[in-house]
């Protein structure tokens, strides 16, 4: 009797132990699934949101809806799991999701303690703060000994103490945990500053009862580029989200457009040829993908260009300018390695 | 006996399902670790709490331990923890004593008294206390200035929408003698109150103790004070270009979380006390009234402590929920436990299974040593059998 359960706790034991999640070859698991699981932001403008017709929508969004149309020449086949910053790493080390484009920040710590890497920089940020008008804030130097909310969990609140102790000025912090709070507290009078990564304070001031009464100030305080997660061991992996980024940028510097790609398909250019999959090129193969990848991407989402005016530039509301996110021959930094 | 004999015998079948349940238990952990452990080997992330030492880098509004972003993570948890700690007993005291008036003002033959105490139960309780506490935060600000506008209170206090400021008491030389004249004060009161409880049982006289008690403890350390010229400075907050510097801040979070806390603490409570003096017999009052005693003594010598054995078990469930819900400081910024360890710590760390880990482990420790005081408590006012 006792030995049989004895035996019995090992036999569940060891069978539940080898039931080992996420096999090594991401790809392979996704085909298998027949959709990609991406993790986004719980919820930013510009970034990822549900719009009103219950979609998700925004720049992190249509990174994920490359992704799968790459794979599944389908941008639906994504499913999408809003993550707080305190949850995102531990959901793509788990395997819950297959990459995770939540605005998060690149730092070393972070590529090099929790087993996960960045494939790229999607969108260079800096941190920014929102301030009213009329208070007579120019510079965030400015802001001496005032109140700063911020929301918790990020890089934000390093390099806020970073900024003003490097400087010698005193600050008050009001870390708040839900973003939503934290401006809403900013707007009631809490604090005279309400800081994030520039891309989000502009976003913040939109949601304002009156945007206008508001300013961003000129300055940003740190580097912040955002960038693709993935788990680090599946470099097949890694290259097809890292490539999904430089097949976007290479259409934009090649004027490959969601309306032209068609047309291109027929262009004498080598390069175009190459990042289409004609003429031979088969590029797709080496990472697991079929040839046509970037021009299914193109088709179906467009270029860089296309999906940050849609998200964030001159076609949204938000109406950020490319500034580092211009190519790089156009005065930006955004640079796609070459396809060849 | 046969094998199915074996089975039929229900001490047996009892046995063998225990130790099934512990057997599904121990199995269900132990997946749980192999598999935590497996999937943060291959990822070459082991379990590790090295990281408490590293510098923090990040900035705390309310620091009752020393504290700067040159601290520790270790420390920024204390200091998370010092302020959970912090609401929960002052949370604690205030629900207690509100929950108690509340509670009586419901038994009251006081039509008007009685109903209002019912409404308020019946309001507070039935509103999640998340809401209450964004409420309360939100209620604060609204309705207060800005500091450069703060309202002006008395011996150089303001009060504004980043905190109530009060001049701080900086000691001076001497103020020493106080603090041991105030200790000394409290020695004397204890033993004079058992030598007044020896005498009124061994003679009936009674001794006016709270009046001496009362006296002596207040009185014998202002005297000192005095008498050594006042060894107490005030430091009065001051305001700079744009807030108030000096002195002691009761920040808004704090205030809104402890008036939520302590709102919707109460209302329970009050709820416990009513039944507690409910469950006190009618006879026990009236046989009290046929010995002579008048209405206070029979309600301090009859009633509450009778009323104690029953209110101090659920009382402890609803300290035990006032510490749990105060980590619902997180919504509106005040730096608790979770606030500073669990989301910002986290967050910079990544290590997400040490850090819940700790947190769980503190919640569960803070909870098990309350209940223990608590039963400690109880088993002081409980009948005793003779």
């Amino acid at each position: 009797m006792k030995t049989a359960v004895v035996a019995a706790i090992i036999g569940v034991t060891a069978g539940l132990a080898a039931a080992a999640p996420a096999s090594a070859a991401t790809l392979d698991d996704v085909r298998a699934r027949g959709y990609l699981q991406c993790g986004v932001h719980t919820g930013l403008f510009g970034f990822a949101e549900v719009d009103n017709n219950g979609e998700w929508a925004g720049f992190d969004v249509d990174y994920c809806r490359a992704i799968a149309s790459a794979i599944f020449d389908d941008p639906t086949a994504v499913r999408f799991t809003p993550l707080s910053a305190a949850e995102r790493f531990t959901a793509l080390q788990s395997g819950a999701i297959d990459v995770l484009v939540r605005i998060t920040t690149w730092t070393m710590t972070r590529d090099a303690s929790l087993g996960l890497t960045f494939a790229g920089v999607n969108y260079y940020d800096g941190q920014g703060f929102l301030v009213p008008a009329d208070a007579g804030f120019e510079t965030a130097a400015d802001l001496d000994g005032g109140t700063i909310c911020v929301q918790t969990g990020t890089t934000t609140e390093l390099n806020l103490a970073d900024y003003f102790n490097s400087r010698g000025l005193t600050f008050t912090a009001i870390a708040v945990a839900d973003r939503a709070e934290a401006i809403s507290a900013f707007e009631a009078g809490r604090c005279d500053a309400f800081t994030a990564d520039a891309s989000n304070v502009y976003s913040a001031r939109m949601t304002l009862a009156t945007p206008a009464n508001y300013e961003v100030l000129p300055e940003v305080i740190s580097k912040e580029p955002l960038g693709p997660m993935v788990r680090i061991g599946d470099p097949q992996w890694l290259n097809i989200v890292r490539w999904t980024h430089y097949a976007l940028l290479n259409a934009e510097e090649l004027g490959v457009t969601q309306a032209n790609v068609a047309e291109m398909l027929a262009s004498p250019n080598p390069e175009i040829q190459r990042l289409l999959g004609q003429n031979g090129a088969a590029f797709g193969e080496m990472i697991g993908l079929t040839n046509d990848w970037a021009a299914r991407i193109i088709t179906q989402i467009g270029n860089y260009g296309e999906i940050f005016d849609r998200n964030l530039g001159a076609g949204s509301p938000l109406g950020i300018e490319r500034g580092l996110n211009a190519l790089w021959n156009a005065g930006g930094i955004q640079y796609g390695m070459p396809i060849r | 006996m046969t094998f199915g004999g074996f089975f039929n015998d229900t001490r047996v079948r009892g046995l063998a399902l225990q130790v099934l349940a512990f057997a599904g238990a121990v199995a269900f952990v132990a997946w749980i670790v192999v598999n935590t452990n497996t999937n943060l080997g291959r990822l070459g992330i082991g379990v590790d709490f090295g990281f408490l030492d590293d510098r923090a880098g990040f900035n705390i509004v309310q620091t009752p331990i020393p504290y700067d972003n040159n601290s520790t993570y270790f420390r920024a948890f204390l200091v998370g923890l010092v302020n959970t700690l912090m609401v929960s007993a002052l949370g604690i005291v205030l629900a207690t004593i509100l929950g108690f008036l509340i509670g009586i003002g419901r038994l009251s033959t006081n039509w008007l008294l009685a109903k209002l105490c019912t409404v308020y139960v019946e309001t507070i309780r039935n509103v999640p206390l998340l809401l209450q506490v964004v409420f309360w935060f939100e209620a604060v600000l609204v309705l207060l200035p800005r500091p450069q506008a703060g309202i002006v209170l008395p011996f150089g206090g303001n009060l504004n929408n980043r905190g109530l400021y009060l001049p701080a008491p900086v000691t001076e030389p001497g103020f020493l003698a106080v603090a041991i004249a105030l200790v000394v004060a409290i020695a004397l009161t204890i033993v004079l109150a058992r030598w007044s409880r020896r005498r009124q049982a061994a003679t009936g006289k009674t001794f006016p103790m709270w009046t001496v008690g009362a006296a002596l403890v207040l009185g014998a350390p202002l005297l000192v004070f005095l008498v050594t010229g006042a060894p107490l400075a005030w430091q009065e907050p001051t305001l700079q270009r744009l807030n108030f510097t000096g002195g002691i801040v009761v920040i808004p979070e704090l205030a809104a979380l402890l008036v939520a806390l302590t709102l919707y603490t109460a209302a329970f409570i009050a709820e416990v006390v009513r039944a507690g003096v409910l469950a006190v017999p009618r006879g026990q009052v009236e046989a009290a009234g046929a010995l002579g005693l008048h209405r206070g003594l029979t309600m301090r010598k009859v009633v509450v402590p009778q009323a104690l054995r029953v209110i101090t078990p659920p009382l402890t469930n609803q300290y035990l929920n006032l510490i749990k819900n105060s980590s619902l400081a997180v919504a509106i910024g005040y730096p608790d436990l979770v606030g500073v360890f669990k989301n910002t710590v986290l967050n910079q760390t990544g290590r997400a299974i040490e850090v819940i880990g700790i947190t769980m482990a503190v919640y569960l420790f803070i909870s098990l040593v309350t209940a223990v005081a608590m039963n400690l408590f109880n088993a002081r006012v409980a009948l005793r059998e003779r």
